[in-house]
């Protein structure tokens, strides 16, 4: 899916994580941002609660073949009689684990990457744009399928191999934006005061860049929860751990949707839409926010109306288009 | 000029790493590929498949200074290796019978996604606050937010179970001679419709986002004020002026995203038995096809540079600081 | 001789969700057919505002909430979108600070002028490039270049062609925000002869906006001063330059150091000077207003 991340402004740049904490303060007031995680909140705690709710290993094969959602089995059942309710709900705590997992480490990497090669530029940096641009441009899944496949199967592998294939978006953002904000003049100051790298990449360039991280860090928890998906739809996760993916691949092999037992199929993967959409619209909030122009307008309008005349009237009548 | 050669040099160096990534990764790996292979497929394999597996693995005891030229120049000659599960097919020709199917669906959804994608993003900056901006956004972010594969199965399910409007798999109806005739292309056609719509359902909008977005920033460049002050019909400024620069970033993006396209229409192949280079690539995870993973991951890597490349024509054709400098 | 361009008590707010910002408030001048009015202040005082609003293009959260914009007698605001199109560039046409930044960066100079000749007249591409080309000739620029592209041009060079532009069709008011401030001190000198030059052969009025006095004064038949969105003193130049009588005016005109005659000392506004409630103009002589007010003011050696 193309990128929709806007060159987001860097805010009026200060020392410490001023910038930052001020983000969060104007995410608390938007209805998106409210909404995304508020729906976080609910599959969290899902998968939290799934042994609450069903204590008995939920991959234990019954009789009873594939039933349709009842009362005693809310979602239905699978053509090995797994109640459907409780794989879904089992499957939250691996999916939401690996994808935030691998996620978070994937923006460290990019991080480190991005912001190594703008601060230190040079020869250093061409290697790591080149390195980048690389891994940007190797299509995702094929390369996800091969070092999964010769990685040996497990939780560990798909950790590894997401953070491989997902961290040069990131890292990409991250440095141009660490480009911009090393040439003002309060690093300059820094660097002249012969304070360590590491010290100002931490406290000066980092919490100026709350904002991308942010949208960095949400990114690539969408990305991996997605190819997690895919690796495991494919066959190539661990099988012995349930997670929403692994549920649609024996969803697929037991030929469910031939079947039309719809029940197998469809919650497992509303359950990656909901997840991945609520971050999706964090993101966006947080697009907004830093980007005053892409809030919604007070009245709506065409691009290039003239000047709106709100002479004498009160009620906002005038010549307009 | 300078700049077409920068990328050219870029593009081989991206494909030579891919090539030593496949050469690396059997080697690298923990444990010996082949015999997990061979316990998979428990004995059924004969004495020189094993044979051609080791050596294409590396698996032999040659060091790795003999066997990466060797690789190399193998890979560069087209031979790469025989296919398991399709034994004794060369791994080039089972993706050469199955690759023009991904290009067709990959490429078809793509223009399908960019073209509408790019003109809903185009209207929705252009009367912002209307239902095109506030709504339908996140809308299509949220069948954004399905993974492609789910999409496609959900697809399946209703219109072609449920509802019986279109044909479950293939590319074409079984039975029927290749051909340039009418007949055989819109039976094509009607094949390639769900699996494209799939695709084109997931991805379309992140191209209206994107757009939107840009033309947003646009929309408030000086030369758009002076071309309002000139006096242009609005037309006019929303296509010469402001679409053909808001164009430049998305043109880049649609290079970017040729990646992600694939990786979709691998998938939905999956779901749709659509004949590409996907349709083999569940079984080929299960029975461990090592060849064939390889050779389409290098094979797909290569078309995605390739069309990386012609975009970066493209864009230099478009714009006119890039081609002058 | 009854005015080409009159602005009367034009107020235009700046409106948001908390509160409105007044980037000109009450504003009231005329120029005459054939004038040179200058408007002077430093940044922000509302200039560029006002100078927008006559052509009705400030965008949300802009709007004119205040006054009246006549020209030649016609009411500006209440003129329709199709009706303000075809008057803008006809007979008003604006010359914008960058003109790198308002050219098409992906158009020809030549596809960019006959964008304009053919919206407002039917003319045929052949007669339409041939106009550009006189144009072109008339800001001494070799017509060859009209097949470039803008950032293949010196700044020099864009510039005269968005002033040529501008004069495209023959329009009887130029509204010139800031023409120079972009280009060293060389080129400046150039572009004002040139608009001056174009100014004696077309006489056309002009509304000057800058912050230099110094180009003003040599420009403009009058100049208005403005201050936080008022007009706090309006007079013929040499008047004003020798007989300024505003606190503000006189802290303008003093805060430039001049090339010939004795070196003095420049004297400017103190930190910390403000006007506040500066009243409507009043005439203190013949043409020449001055706005009363307090101002708690200090003038102080720099």
């Amino acid at each position: 899916m193309a990128s929709t991340k806007t060159e987001a402004l860097a805010t009026t740049p200060k020392r410490g994580s001023r910038g930052g904490a001020r983000l969060f303060r104007n995410l608390g007031r938007n209805g998106k941002a409210i909404a995304g995680v508020a729906i976080l909140v609910v599959f969290i705690a899902a998968a939290f609660l799934a042994p609450v709710f069903f204590p008995d290993d939920p991959s234990r094969i019954l009789s009873g073949g594939a039933t349709p959602p009842s009362l005693e089995h809310l979602l239905g059942t699978t053509a090995k009689g797994q109640d459907v309710l409780a794989l879904t709900l089992w499957g939250a705590r691996s999916s939401l684990l690996v994808g935030f997992l691998a996620g978070i480490l994937a923006t460290l990497v990019a991080i480190l990457v991005g912001l190594a090669g703008a601060y230190f530029g040079g020869v250093l940096d061409d290697i790591l744009s080149l390195a980048t641009n690389v891994f940007l441009l190797i299509p995702g899944l094929p390369l996800l399928v091969i070092l999964a496949a010769f990685m040996p199967p497990g939780l560990g592998t798909v950790v590894i191999v997401l953070v491989i294939t997902g961290w040069a978006g990131g890292a990409r953002i991250l440095r141009s934006q660490g480009l911009s904000i090393r040439g003002k003049d309060y690093v300059a100051a820094s660097i002249v005061a012969g304070e360590r790298p590491l010290r100002i990449m931490l406290r000066d360039i980092l919490p100026n860049m709350a904002s991308i991280v942010m949208s960095t860090l949400l990114g690539c928890i969408i990305g991996s929860i997605g190819a997690q998906a895919g690796l495991e739809f494919l066959g190539l996760g661990d099988s012995n751990t349930i997670s929403w993916g692994t549920n649609l691949f024996w969803a697929t092999s037991d030929g469910s949707l031939m079947l039309g037992q719809w029940w197998i199929f469809v919650p497992s993967g509303l359950a990656i839409a909901l997840v991945a959409f609520a971050l999706a619209l964090c993101n966006y909030a947080v697009d907004e926010i830093t980007n005053p122009r892409l809030r919604k307008p007070r009245r709506a309008a065409s691009a290039n109306a003239p000047t709106l005349v709100t002479v004498g009237a009160d009620d906002g009548k005038g010549t307009s288009a | 000029m300078r700049f077409i050669l920068r990328r050219l040099g870029f593009y081989l160096v991206a494909f030579w790493l891919s090539i030593t990534l496949n050469f690396l990764l059997p080697r690298l790996m923990p444990g010996d590929p082949v015999s997990r292979m061979l316990s998979r497929s428990q004995g059924q394999l004969d004495p020189s498949q094993i044979d051609s597996l080791r050596r294409l693995l590396g698996v032999d005891d040659r060091p790795w200074w003999e066997q990466y030229p060797e690789y190399l120049w193998r890979v560069l000659s087209g031979d790469l290796g025989i296919s398991i599960s399709r034994f004794p097919t060369p791994v080039t020709e089972v993706i050469g019978s199955q690759l023009p199917w991904t290009l067709l669906l990959g490429f078809t959804s793509l223009v399908i996604a960019v073209i509408i994608g790019n003109l809903l993003g185009i209207l929705a900056a252009w009367r912002r606050g209307s239902v095109l901006d506030s709504f339908v956004p996140p809308l299509l972010i949220f069948l954004g937010s399905f993974p492609y594969f789910w999409l496609a199965m959900g697809l399946l399910y209703v219109f072609g179970i449920g509802l019986g409007w279109a044909p479950l798999s293939h590319a074409f109806s079984v039975g029927l001679q290749p051909s340039f005739s009418g007949v055989f292309i819109s039976d094509v056609a009607a094949h390639l419709i769900m699996p494209a719509l799939s695709i084109v359902f997931v991805s379309i909008g992140g191209w209206m986002l994107a757009m939107r977005n840009t033309m947003i920033g646009t929309n408030s460049e000086d030369y758009i004020l002076m071309a309002e002050a000139k006096g242009l019909r609005p037309s006019r400024i929303m296509f010469a002026y402001a679409s053909r620069n808001a164009m430049l970033p998305a043109v880049t993006n649609i290079g970017m995203s040729i990646g992600f396209i694939v990786g979709g229409a691998l998938l939905t192949e999956v779901v749709f038995a659509y004949p590409g280079v996907g349709y083999q690539l569940m079984a080929a995870v299960q029975g461990l096809d090592y060849p064939l993973m390889q050779g389409m991951f290098l094979t797909i890597t290569g078309a995605v540079l390739l069309a990386n490349f012609l975009i970066d024509i493209i864009y230099v054709r478009l714009d006119p600081r890039v081609r002058v400098s | 001789m009854s005015a080409l361009l009159d602005i009367e008590d034009l107020v235009v707010e700046y409106v948001s969700d908390e509160r409105s910002v007044r980037g000109a408030d009450r504003v009231s001048f005329s120029i005459a057919p054939g004038e040179i009015l200058g408007l002077a202040g430093e940044s922000g005082c509302g200039k560029s505002t006002v100078a927008n609003a006559i052509m009705r293009l400030l965008k949300e959260p802009a709007r004119i909430s205040g006054g009246s914009i006549r020209f030649d007698g016609r009411d500006v605001l209440q003129m329709s979108a199709d009706e303000l199109r075809s008057w803008r560039w006809r007979e008003t046409a604006m010359v914008f600070q960058s003109a790198m930044n308002s050219l098409n960066p992906v158009m020809r100079i030549a596809d960019q002028i006959i964008d304009v000749l053919r919206t407002h007249n039917s003319m045929s591409r052949a007669a339409a490039r041939a106009e550009a080309a006189r144009l072109m000739e008339l800001v001494r620029i070799d017509p060859d270049r009209l097949k470039a592209y803008p950032h293949q041009l010196s700044g020099g060079q864009r510039q005269r062609v968005v002033i040529a532009m501008a004069c495209a069709l023959r329009p009887r008011l130029l509204i010139l925000d800031e023409p120079t401030t972009a280009l060293d001190v060389v080129v400046q000198q150039e572009i004002l002869a040139q608009i001056k030059d174009l100014q004696k052969e077309f006489g056309f009025s002009v509304l000057f906006i800058t912050h230099d006095m110094s180009l003003m004064l040599e420009l403009s038949d009058r100049i208005g001063v403005m201050y936080a969105g008022r007009i706090v003193e309006l007079a013929p130049a040499r008047e004003l330059k020798n007989g300024a009588r505003h606190a503000y005016t006189q802290a303008l005109l003093g805060a430039f150091p001049s090339i010939t005659g004795p070196r003095r000392r420049l004297t400017g506004l103190a930190e910390g000077t403000r006007f506040t409630d500066i009243g409507d103009l009043v005439e203190v002589a013949p043409g020449h207003f001055v706005a009363p007010g307090d101002a708690t003011l200090k003038t102080e050696e720099l």
